[in-house]
């Protein structure tokens, strides 16, 4: 039978046998299986509650790792200092189809700073009481960008032999200006956990929103390290899976599995690419019923005669 | 003008109110015997056809946790042991709704249950399981635990390059909590209301080369 022809018998009002069918019993029926099974679920499995990591635990487990983000955080090297929309303004980084690059059109609505947000402004909380950090942050005020430059890059070198006993960097001799001081005095911070609030409360009482300390966090190695010790990871279909052996978003897994496979897995612009992907496939999805060729696959597969198959055995069809 | 001759233009001008206009299309378009029927044809008798309903079903037991879990606020469960479980129940309630949803959908379209007018019915069904995945996404960040943490941060980076993350932040968690609890849960609930009244309306869908004896023809 063609498409016309079956999409019209099936707009046909039923005139055939009926049967008893009562819905709001079968509605209450399946919300108490669906309770039970989800009391019984919970009982026996439980779910997932890892604490989340601090910004004192990083510090304390990996305070090389720390320092390193703190000081690409100043001189603007780290992941979000160099992100683009919606965090800064910095050209040709964000992602693109083809010339059109909507994270670039959509812009800078959520402004960050890295150095101030992530170094100065915490700093400067500490400067009132500890005279030390207040002279380090007014040289580093009074230096010219070339001098905060020389003065990081200095720093980067010597870290690569530093050491860090208990709460103490250790650097080989250097020009680092207040750079030593200051990265000292977020180390020492962080571990007291103190830097949350300052990211978070810096001026004001209230406050729900962590993009600030989120953004720092990512932008260092230890998140990542525990996310991939779990198989969270990007290329380990870390988008379906949650922590432990508990079922995470696996409705996902069409998703991710774009960013296994090339071109994706390798593009600069694979985020959006899959995204966009995504949604020409899911706008397929949705107008299966108007696309000549797909909308008759069921009719070739003909998976409905087991369906059905009470009907075409009553009825000889 | 005689109080009888006021009953008669009012119920001559009900018709036309606001209201009568949309009782009158109600109505027609839902009888009560078709909102509300107690018999179905006599296809409707596989097991397939549990899952829709299974999925409503899941889709209450979802809100009626998460009622439980906006009792008592966010940090509930992780301090007691009751709020945990009422949060599992919550996760366990999800994964069972995605799951029914996704078995209802593969029916669906093994049934090519869009014909005979039922296109948008069907449409609305993908709409569902799209706002239904945002939602969970928005759950997952909500939680403000270890996985809150990896799943936001990496979530960011999926959503700046399509330019919603501009005006969507994941980082954002109060932001996440309302549109968890309050924005789209209105949206999926809403839809799937959309949704059944589609299928009452339209019925549901018979089989392939049912006879023609069980066809009647269609109203002019």
């Amino acid at each position: 039978m063609t498409w016309k022809a079956d999409t019209a018998a099936a707009a046909r009002p039923w005139t055939g046998p009926k049967r008893r069918y009562d819905l709001v019993k079968e509605f209450v029926i399946a919300f108490l299986v669906i309770s039970l099974l989800s009391v019984l679920l919970a009982a026996a499995f439980s779910s997932k509650d890892d604490p989340p990591v601090t910004l004192s635990a990083w510090a304390k487990a990996d305070p090389m790792d720390f320092v390193a983000t703190t000081l690409a955080e100043l001189d603007g090297t780290s992941g979000t200092a160099g992100y683009g929309p919606p965090y800064t303004s910095t050209p040709d980084v964000a992602q693109k189809i083809g010339p059109i690059s909507l994270q670039q059109i959509a812009g800078v609505t959520i402004p960050i700073d890295t150095a101030a947000d992530f170094v100065i402004v915490p700093l400067s909380t500490l400067a009132a009481d500890q005279p030390d950090v207040a002279a380090a942050l007014q040289q580093w005020s009074a230096a010219s960008a070339l001098q905060h430059t020389a003065w990081t890059d200095a720093y980067a070198k010597g870290l690569g032999h530093a050491t860090i006993n208990a709460d103490q960097i250790q650097m080989p001799a250097g020009e680092y200006g207040p750079v030593a001081t200051m990265m000292q005095s977020e180390l020492t911070m962080a571990r007291a956990g103190g830097l949350e609030g300052a990211f978070l409360t810096h001026n004001h009482f209230y406050a729900t929103d962590y993009t600030k300390p989120l953004l720092f966090l990512a932008d260092g190695g230890y998140l990542e390290s525990l996310a991939r010790a779990q198989h969270l990871g990007g290329n380990q279909w870390g988008m379906m899976n949650e922590a432990g052996s508990y079922p995470g978003q696996t409705w996902l897994w069409f998703y991710t599995f774009w960013y296994q496979v090339p071109p994706f897995a390798t593009s600069d612009n694979a985020d959006v690419q899959v995204w966009a992907l995504m949604m020409v496939l899911t706008i397929c999805l949705a107008l299966i019923p108007w696309i000549p060729g797909l909308r008759s696959i069921p009719r070739r597969l003909k998976v409905y005669r087991f369906i059905w198959r009470d009907y075409y055995k009553g009825t000889g069809a | 003008m005689t109080p009888r001759e006021d009953v008669a233009n009012h119920d001559a001008a009900a018709a036309t109110t606001w209201t009568g206009v949309i009782r009158e299309e109600g109505l027609k378009r839902f009888p009560p015997e078709k909102l509300l029927p107690d018999g179905q044809p006599s296809y409707v008798s596989s097991w397939v056809y549990v899952f829709g309903v299974a999925t409503i079903a899941a889709l209450a037991v979802i809100v009626l946790s998460g009622c439980v879990l906006a009792l008592k606020g966010p940090d509930w469960w992780h301090t007691s042991s009751v709020g945990h479980f009422f949060n599992s129940v919550h996760f366990w309630s999800v994964q069972l709704f995605f799951f029914c949803m996704v078995v209802h959908l593969l029916a669906k379209f093994l049934m090519g249950a869009w014909r005979g007018k039922r296109g948008t019915t069907w449409a609305m069904g993908v709409a569902i399981l799209l706002i239904s995945m945002v939602t969970g996404l928005t759950g997952f960040v909500s939680q403000q635990d270890f996985a809150s943490q990896w799943i936001a941060t990496q979530a960011k980076d999926g959503a700046n390059p399509t330019g919603g993350g501009a005006f969507f932040n994941v980082l954002n968690v109060g932001e996440m909590l309302t549109w968890h609890v309050l924005l789209l849960p209105m949206v999926v609930g809403a839809l799937t209301l959309i949704h059944i009244l589609q299928v009452r309306m339209r019925g549901v869908v018979p089989p392939y080369d049912a006879r023609e004896d069980d066809l009647g023809e269609v109203a002019p």
